[in-house]
């Protein structure tokens, strides 16, 4: 998936073995899904489900997993997720990648007294309490804002660095009104799917977003305005 | 916006109906209306545009009826010269940005320097949408991953 991954551990069993095993179990848990959902990697099961090389009675229990969460994801998301199995260009990565280092950081969660910080790409997964910074994605240099989270997940989608590369699955066109979604909650996969689904719905997504139990959301618009839910945790805003 | 602009259009050709029938039974007789926001359906300024017919050159100046739509209340002011419509201006606008409105409600200020600085001060990792080594780079979290590991 080419992304920077890092691993941040703390506590009194940091320095012990099994934290050193459990976070090469990690990284390997990340190779491995990069081998079977890789959209650059021309042997890897998406790509063959691409070139209709692979029926559904040859899929890897874990692409059936994916298959399945991208179809509640396109539900729970009221379309704007959409990424169908049914189309060439069929392309699980929006989900794969906060399901696949959630699913990798289970490693971490298995050892008790491990505070665990996993950060691939800016989508980050912990246990214990963590100092988040959000990103600007006008100014990757500098942050937005800062919030605490305690065993939770945090998402971030947007252009930035690439462009726009979400689309709104309902004209067929590039995003537009929003540069990014932090989304703060329990899941990593779940709130990878809801920041991208929010920046293809655009700004009125706050108002969606704001009604899903269990998560907040940071959305900046791409004149530089920011909203949230009401719930959003940064003590700085609240109101 | 556009659609609302559409709207607006058919509203004017809608209200111009509305004022024709009006007109030729109801004549000049809403007493007083005043021209601004309040906005009494009829005849506001101006004779009878019945009776402009010939050769008046007076302005008559008509409100519309109160439209109801989906955006909110919609009430156009037509001006009528020579037996034609001049200019036509809304007195009542819908609150079509309800949509826009309710987004706005949503709005969060900007944390200031001061604040954000003592912030990041204590930052463990960095959330974004950096999906690039390129960008990686660039990146505070490049930065806070150098100052955690050794050297």
């Amino acid at each position: 998936m080419g992304l920077p991954v890092s691993v941040h551990v703390r506590g009194p069993e940091a320095t012990g073995d099994a934290a050193e095993r459990a976070v090469a179990a990690v990284f390997a848990s990340l190779r491995h899904a990069d081998a079977l959902f890789s959209t650059y990697r021309p042997d890897s099961q998406v790509s063959r489900v691409r070139r209709g090389e692979l029926t559904a009675a040859g899929w890897d229990p874990l692409l059936r997993s994916v298959v399945t969460l991208c179809e509640r994801a396109r539900a729970d998301t009221d379309g704007f997720f959409d990424a169908r199995v049914a189309t060439p260009d069929f392309d699980p990565s929006g989900l794969v990648k906060g399901w696949a280092v959630e699913r990798a950081a289970a490693a971490l969660a298995a050892l008790p007294g491990l505070d665990f910080c996993v950060n691939a790409g800016g989508d980050v997964v912990t246990r214990g309490r963590w100092r988040v910074g959000v990103e600007d994605p006008d100014r990757p240099d500098r942050l937005i804002v800062a919030v605490d989270v305690t065993g939770g997940a945090v998402a971030t989608s947007g252009s930035a660095h690439r462009g726009a590369h979400i689309v709104n699955p309902f004209t067929g066109m590039p995003a537009t009104g929003l540069s990014a979604v932090t989304v703060v909650g329990p899941s990593l996969t779940w709130a990878d799917v809801y920041a991208t689904a929010a920046v293809a719905r655009g700004p009125e997504a706050v108002v969606w977003l704001d009604g899903l139990p269990g998560y907040e959301a940071l959305l900046v618009a791409t004149d530089g305005g920011l909203l949230a839910t009401r719930g959003w945790p940064s003590v700085a805003y609240a109101r | 916006m556009r659609k609302i602009t559409m709207w607006f259009v058919s509203t004017v050709a809608a209200v111009v109906l509305l004022f024709s029938y009006r007109t030729s039974t109801m004549g000049p007789a809403s007493a007083g209306g005043s021209t601004a926001a309040a906005g009494a359906p009829g005849v506001v300024s101006g004779g009878d545009p019945a009776a402009t017919n010939q050769t008046a050159t007076t302005d008559t100046v008509v409100n519309g009826s109160v439209a109801q739509t989906r955006w909110g209340p919609v009430q156009v002011q037509v001006h009528i010269s020579n037996n034609k419509i001049t200019g036509a201006t809304t007195l009542q606008v819908p609150d079509g940005n309800r949509r826009d409105k309710e987004i706005n409600s949503y709005a969060v200020p900007r944390l200031n320097d001061e604040v954000l600085a003592a912030q990041s001060a204590h930052i463990d990792t960095v959330s974004g949408a950096t999906v690039t080594s390129d960008g990686y780079l660039e990146s505070l979290q490049a930065a806070l991953d150098a100052a955690h590991l050794p050297g």
